[in-house]
């Protein structure tokens, strides 16, 4: 059910890019430049609100996590990278988590061998390879469009491009990431349709991400590999968008507004969603967070501001009362 | 906020990487249009097919023609548009009105960073350099 919503959903913006640049010059710039600069400013604002939002919560206590040994005695080897004991260890740890998806790849799937009647916890490597090759290749992809953003075009955006398209397929040669990322893609698609535990948990925002980034994929693969469009109007308009000199673009085609349309809609859906585990990952307390728990004392920044009434005070103030009960005193 | 200074400096970060198309274009003194193509000198109104057609699939007619020529030995190609036929020939048909590499085919390959592999086995012609 939410699998056919998110899908009416990102259809229903396919359409609406559709009929908009087919009505006029009019909407044309609205969808081909209005639309992507409001998504870019939603996009950028909506992050700042959000990760400062995020910095107004107090910093939790340290959260060792079990993964590795903590820094204690000289003569035990600790691990830095698993539980660092200080700011180089934390680097080291959220570059290996940021670049190379370190948590994923401790993922486990479980199974129940009937035949031996007992549970089997097994490697499940699959997710990692497809979360990484998914991720890594719409980064690649991102930094390849700065051909069109930009003029001129900088040398590593060419050097990237070779070495994307090393193999020289095809004419315009086909890129290694355009491969991978519909089969990571399609493979956390199929993973939510096919493994009934995960169906269950699968949400309608989780399909939505998903069908956005793969319309996103399949018609920039359409403009380049199946109806050609005309790359240098394409970076005119997108060039010009980003020099702050916009135009109506023309003679782009159909799949081109259709193709700026579903990148819009994902910038203005980015800050609000689950895709914010981006700049999120930064901020997580497991993660950020040096395993110095026995090394630094560490105040809970939310403790109220006790003030203290010892038992030599409280004798003080009620010391005449006291001493008229009867009561025997600590100091006479 | 905790641990502001933190968080300003990566937010900084990513806004800086993030406009940096936007700051490139404004420090660069390049011009964002498209680049102005030189005409046939020779007196050629129209392209094999038409403009729009070329503009967007030359590359894959060319990739036809190699194939045509090289596997086939067939050398003569009759346009879809005009019913004329012409000598299936990257340096003597192309050439032959687009005679300025640098201001036709340089020029927009250039601008929108395309790296064409045509000039590894082909000569360019003097000509048209």
């Amino acid at each position: 059910m939410g699998a056919l919503i998110s899908l009416v959903a990102v259809a229903a913006i396919v359409l609406l890019a559709s009929v908009g640049a087919s009505t006029g010059d009019g909407l044309r710039f609205v969808f081909g430049v209005i639309l992507p600069g409001v998504a870019f400013a939603v996009f950028l604002g909506g992050i700042i609100f959000r990760v400062v939002h995020w910095a107004k919560s107090p910093v939790p206590f340290r959260i060792p996590t079990t993964t590795g040994q903590a820094k204690s005695l000289p003569w035990i080897h600790n691990n830095e990278l698993e539980a660092p004991s200080g700011l180089p260890g934390v680097i080291g740890r959220m570059a290996l988590e940021v670049l190379a998806f370190r948590s994923l790849f401790r993922n486990t799937r479980v199974e129940i061998l009937p035949e031996k009647s007992k549970v089997n916890y097994i490697a499940d490597k699959a997710l990692w390879a497809a979360a990484m090759a998914f991720h890594w290749a719409m980064f690649i992809i991102v930094l390849r469009h700065f051909r069109f953003f930009v003029e001129p075009v900088p040398a590593w955006v060419e050097m990237l491009q070779s070495v994307d398209g090393f193999f020289q397929i095809g004419l315009p040669v086909y890129y290694g990431t355009t491969f991978l990322m519909v089969v990571g893609l399609a493979y956390l698609l199929a993973r939510r349709f096919f493994d009934s535990k995960v169906r269950y948990i699968s949400l309608p925002t989780d399909y939505f991400a998903l069908y956005l980034l793969l319309g996103i994929a399949l018609t920039g693969i359409v403009m380049r590999h199946i109806e050609k469009i005309d790359v240098v109007q394409v970076k005119a308009a997108i060039v010009g968008w980003a020099s702050f000199q916009p135009a109506v673009p023309v003679g782009v085609g159909l799949w081109y507004f259709v193709h700026v349309t579903l990148v819009s809609a994902l910038l203005i859906y980015f800050p609000f969603s689950k895709l914010l585990h981006a700049p999120g990952v930064f901020l997580s307390p497991t993660r950020n967070l040096a395993n110095n728990n026995r090394v630094r004392r560490h105040i809970n920044p939310w403790n109220p501001d006790i003030q203290g009434h010892s038992y030599a005070e409280w004798e003080d103030e009620f010391r005449d009362k006291l001493k008229a009960s009867g009561y025997a005193l600590e100091k006479e | 906020m905790y641990d502001a200074s933190k968080i300003v400096v990566g937010l900084a970060v990513f806004v800086v990487l993030a406009t940096s198309p936007l700051w490139y274009n404004a420090l660069s003194s390049a011009s964002p249009a498209a680049p102005e193509l030189s005409q046939p000198t020779n007196g050629s109104t129209e392209c094999v097919e038409e403009t729009a057609f070329m503009r967007a699939n030359h590359m894959d007619l060319l990739d036809q023609w190699r194939d045509t020529v090289v596997r086939d030995d067939v050398r003569t190609y009759t346009s879809e548009m005009s019913g004329k036929t012409y000598t299936m020939s990257l340096s003597d048909t192309c050439l032959d009105c687009h005679s300025k590499k640098d201001q036709f085919c340089d020029a927009c390959h250039t601008y929108s960073a395309v790296d064409p592999y045509c000039w590894t086995c082909h000569v360019v012609p003097e000509e048209a350099q």
